[in-house]
Order: C-alpha cells, then sequence, then structure tokens
C-alpha cells in the first residue's frame, strides 16, 4: 500500500533529522500530505519549525531521513519550481532596494534562462499574481515603504507566480492587517481548490481551527498528528508547549 | 578675469593628462573603482563589509610571496583571498569563538605574516606600495593583470547579477527555486578577492575596504531601485578616483587616501542631502511647498 500511494502524496518526509553542528533540531519528524490539504505547523520557538521548513527547502541537510515531493526527490523538485517559501516578517531585510514588481518576478527566476531575462510570459504570470494578492497600484513601491500587510501580500505573489504546487509559509498571519488575513484566507480555499497544499507555521490557535485540515504539532520531534478535530486538543497541545496550559496560549496571543 | 579664470581651470584639468603617468593613473584608478563600485552594492546589501576587510588584509602574504617566485602578484593574492575566508569558515565551525572575533583574528594573522615575510625575503618589494598603493607607478605587465582581473570581475557580476542580487535578498528562496547558493557564495567570495586584488595597486590594502563598501553605502541611501544603486555606486567611485587623482596631483597628496577620502566626503554629502534618507530631507522640504 505504501508503495503504491509513493506519488500521492506532495510532501512525504520519512524520519527526517536535522543537526546543527551536533546540536539536535529535529528528530524523526514525519509528515505526509496529500493535493489539496492545509496543514498547521505548530509548536514553541526552537521546537524545530524553522528547522522543519528549512529541511523541505533543501536549505539544510537531512543528517538522517528522506523528503520526497511529488514523489520526487528534493532537487528535482526545486529545479521543478515545485516547492515555495513564503518568509515571516522578520526573514527578510525590508529595506532591501526592491520594488512589488521584483519581488514577484523573483518567482519566475528558476524557470528563466542564466541570465534572468523575463519573457512574455514570465510578465505575464507576476501580473497575474499581482493581481490576485490585490497589489496592482503598488508595482514599483520599494518594499520598504510597504505595510507589514502588503509586504506579505507580495512574497505571496512571488509564490503564486511561481506556480509551485507546494507552498510553504512561515507565520502567514503575524503582523497583516484584517484585509490581508481575509484575503490570505480566501487564497487559501482558491489554492486548495486548484490542488496545492499548504503548510503554515502559526502561533495563533484560532487559525488553525479556522483554516488547517492536518495540524502536526512538534517539540524537536512529531508530538502528535493528524486531523485538527481529533489532534488538536488541549491535551496535546499543553504537551507541545512543555506543560504551559493552553489557557494561557489561547488568551492574549490571539 | 573670466578669461584667466577659464584658462586656469582649462589648466587644472588638462595640464596632468599632458603626463603619461596620470593618462594611466586616471584610467587605471577609474576601471578599479568601478569594479570595485559594482562589487560593492552587493557587499554592503550582504552584509560584508567586514568579510571586505579581511579578504584585502588577507591577500598580503601572497602578494609577496608572488612578487618574490617571480609569479604574478594576482594569483597569490587570489589564493590567499580564498584561503583566509576559507580558514575563517573551519574555525568558525570548529570552534566556540563568534564569528568577528575569527575574521579579525584570521586576517590580522595574514596580514602580520605578509609584513614579517616582506623584512625577510628583502627583494625589491616596495612594501609602501603595498600598503598604500601607488596608481601613479604601475608597470606594464601590472596594467596588463588588472585590466584582465577588472574584465573578469565585471563580466562575472553582469552575467549573474541577477542571482546574486536574490541571493542577497533571500538566499532561501534561491535554494528552493534550484539556484545553486553555494555557487553564489563563492562566486561573490571570489569576486571580492580578485576585486581587492586590483583594489590593492590604487589605493593600497589599507586602505581598499572603503573602496568596496564607501560607493555601495552611497548609492544605498540614493536609491531604492537595486539597477540605479548599482549605477550610482560605479558612478560615485569613478568621480572619486578622478578627483582624487586631481587632488594628488595639484596639492601632492598621497594618492590612495585622496581617492578614499573623496569617496567619504562623497558619502557624507550623501548621508546629510539624500533626498529620502538623507538627514535633512530634502524631498520632505520640497513637498511640504507643493
Amino acid at each position: 500500500m505504501e508503495k503504491s500511494n509513493y506519488q500521492n502524496y506532495r510532501i512525504d518526509a520519512e524520519n527526517i533529522c536535522v543537526d546543527y553542528n551536533g546540536k539536535v533540531a529535529l528528530y524523526d519528524a514525519n509528515l505526509r500530505l496529500k493535493p489539496g490539504q492545509i496543514c498547521g505547523l505548530v509548536g514553541m520557538n526552537g521546537a524545530g519549525k524553522t528547522t522543519f521548513f528549512n529541511a523541505l527547502t533543501g536549505f539544510v541537510n537531512l543528517s538522517k531521513g528522506k523528503i520526497r515531493i511529488n514523489g520526487e526527490s528534493l532537487r528535482s523538485a526545486q529545479k521543478d519550481q515545485t516547492i515555495a517559501y513564503v518568509p515571516q516578517s522578520e526573514g527578510i531585510d525590508s529595506q532591501f532596494p526592491v520594488n512589488v514588481w521584483d519581488v514577484v518576478m523573483m518567482g519566475r527566476y528558476g524557470s528563466m534562462n542564466v541570465l534572468r531575462c523575463p519573457r512574455e510570459s514570465d510578465v505575464q504570470a507576476v501580473k497575474d499574481a499581482i493581481e490576485r494578492v490585490d497589489l496592482t497600484n503598488f508595482l514599483s513601491t520599494p518594499i520598504g515603504n510597504l505595510s507589514g500587510g502588503q509586504r506579505k501580500r507580495t512574497f505571496l505573489a512571488r509564490a503564486i507566480a511561481q506556480r509551485a504546487s507546494v507552498l510553504l509559509l512561515d507565520e502567514p498571519f503575524t503582523g497583516v492587517d484584517i484585509r490581508t488575513e481575509k484575503l490570505i484566507s480566501e487564497l487559501f480555499i482558491q489554492f486548495k481548490n486548484e490542488g496545492k497544499t499548504i503548510l503554515l507555521s502559526t502561533h495563533d490557535m484560532i487559525h488553525v481551527r479556522e483554516f488547517c485540515d492536518l495540524v502536526l504539532l512538534i517539540n524537536k520531534t512529531v508530538v502528535a498528528y493528524g486531523e485538527t478535530s481529533e489532534v488538536f486538543t488541549p491535551e496535546n497541545i499543553t504537551s507541545t508547549f512543555g506543560g504551559i496550559s493552553p489557557d494561557v496560549l489561547f488568551g492574549p496571543e490571539s | 578675469m573670466e578669461l584667466s579664470l577659464l584658462s586656469s581651470i582649462n589648466t587644472f584639468v588638462t595640464d596632468p593628462l599632458t603626463h603619461d603617468f596620470m593618462r594611466k593613473a586616471l584610467f587605471m584608478s577609474s576601471l578599479v573603482a568601478a569594479v570595485c563600485g559594482f562589487l560593492s552594492s552587493y557587499l554592503t546589501l550582504k552584509g560584508w563589509a567586514l568579510m571586505g576587510d579581511a579578504v584585502s588584509h588577507s591577500v598580503m602574504p601572497g602578494v609577496v610571496v608572488a612578487y618574490a617566485l617571480g609569479l604574478p602578484f594576482s594569483l597569490g593574492a587570489f589564493i590567499f583571498g580564498v584561503g583566509s575566508v576559507a580558514l575563517i569558515g573551519f574555525v568558525k565551525q570548529k570552534s566556540r569563538v563568534k564569528e568577528d572575533t575569527v575574521i579579525g583574528l584570521v586576517f590580522t594573522g595574514f596580514f602580520a605574516l605578509g609584513i614579517v615575510l616582506v623584512s625577510k625575503i628583502k627583494s625589491n618589494i616596495d612594501l609602501h606600495s603595498i600598503l598604500f598603493g601607488s596608481p601613479l607607478g604601475i608597470s606594464l605587465s601590472d596594467v596588463n593583470q588588472t585590466v584582465l582581473i577588472s574584465l573578469l570581475v565585471v563580466v562575472l557580476l553582469s552575467v549573474f547579477r541577477k542571482d546574486l542580487m536574490l541571493y542577497c535578498f533571500d538566499p532561501r528562496h534561491a535554494k528552493t527555486v534550484g539556484i545553486n547558493v553555494l555557487f553564489l557564495h563563492y562566486l561573490l567570495l571570489t569576486c571580492l578577492s580578485l576585486a581587492a586584488v586590483v583594489g590593492l595597486q590604487t589605493v593600497g590594502i589599507i586602505l581598499v575596504v572603503a573602496m568596496l563598501i564607501t560607493p555601495g553605502a552611497t548609492a544605498y541611501l540614493l536609491t531604492d531601485q537595486f539597477d540605479n544603486m548599482t549605477i550610482i555606486s560605479v558612478l560615485s567611485a569613478i568621480i572619486s578616483s578622478v578627483i582624487g587623482i586631481y587632488c594628488s596631483f595639484w596639492f601632492d597628496l598621497e594618492t590612495g587616501g585622496s581617492i578614499v577620502l573623496a569617496q567619504t566626503f562623497i558619502f557624507l554629502f550623501a548621508f546629510l542631502f539624500a533626498p529620502r534618507y538623507g538627514i535633512f530631507k530634502f524631498k520632505k522640504f520640497f513637498s511640504n511647498y507643493k
């Protein structure tokens, strides 16, 4: 059964371990996601959420385990533009001298020639993506002059322009305005219908219940994984967050 | 009166050009400045100023050994430039010492080695020209080497300029879309070593780091477009070189020092008067009166 379903998984991470110079950041983590599934990645700071993303983007090497994307190796998934990563707000230099158009165009770099000269199709893809996140009036605005929400939408547009089928979003709802939040949630439904698979990390428990079909609770390894309704229980959350009662977490966090 | 002013300006500009060594110095310095200016956009955005300092100092023993063995000095400098970076990476990974400490430690070690070697080898190496540059006395073979290296760096940076920009901005995205990030990392380091090699001829080892960061920092204050930043950086570097060399000719100043000082003044000007990011935000000032 395992073998026959091999290709059906968008993300198939098997027993992955990552260590940084001997310090274990993540061990024996498993994750399997099918097309159209949205999965929340929940854990404390330092629980290995970023490491998980790093592993799935190929930004760190696994010390053990295997990752397959659409049944292919990570390397060929990268070449095929299958994976898109939407960084968290702190993860990028907002003072970098690029504008909205430039950033979204970066989503096309992987499929361009060596000199990265945009073709007609690239320009169209960028235009469409920017339209979908409602930033058409900000094409030439430097990213430093955008609000947090607009910047988040810019990076979402980059993922859309890339036409990736696997979207990794690091804290997509942190520091965004209501309008952006609404737009992101609408996009999620569209992505789902398009068969894209989304893995998103979040601190906000309400967002998990609202958007995620599945939830992956981690603390250096997988604490619990499954349907949100079944797995996202106060007991599991408590053990994920090292014994802190979920009441505390639910309160001021959202 | 007016005529004499004009003619004296004319003399000021053209008189140095009648000297062969001055024409050569102007050409070489402008070329080197352009190369370093081009690179400096990337270095300032990547936050590699200290790395630039390290590499440029570390090439010292390479230059000395190459001279002693009769090899092209750029070869020796390049090996030690890249070697220093590798060593920094190695020590950082294998010890608990913090990165900036390791950088400082490695490059001063190399630099000291260079100085000791100069005193020991006692060939006709001119320590002064290595440390402070000598654009007025560049030999013909050095000219050829410099032109070749400069062209190489310009071609590399031009071909990979967008990839390098992405690498500086968001390396993880670059990796995710299948771009070879490790290659870009070493490409940037290679260009840095090569630029340090050509830069040390005009301003010397000690000040070459200024050529690698000041023009980029100036341009960063003046624009929000990466391509414009590169252009402004290159132009300000070339202008500084020309100003520096003229001042050095007319007022009998150390050439390398004058060039770097000119760059510093241009930065200062941008720092004070840049339309958006200067201390006196002129754009705001003007828009209030619209």
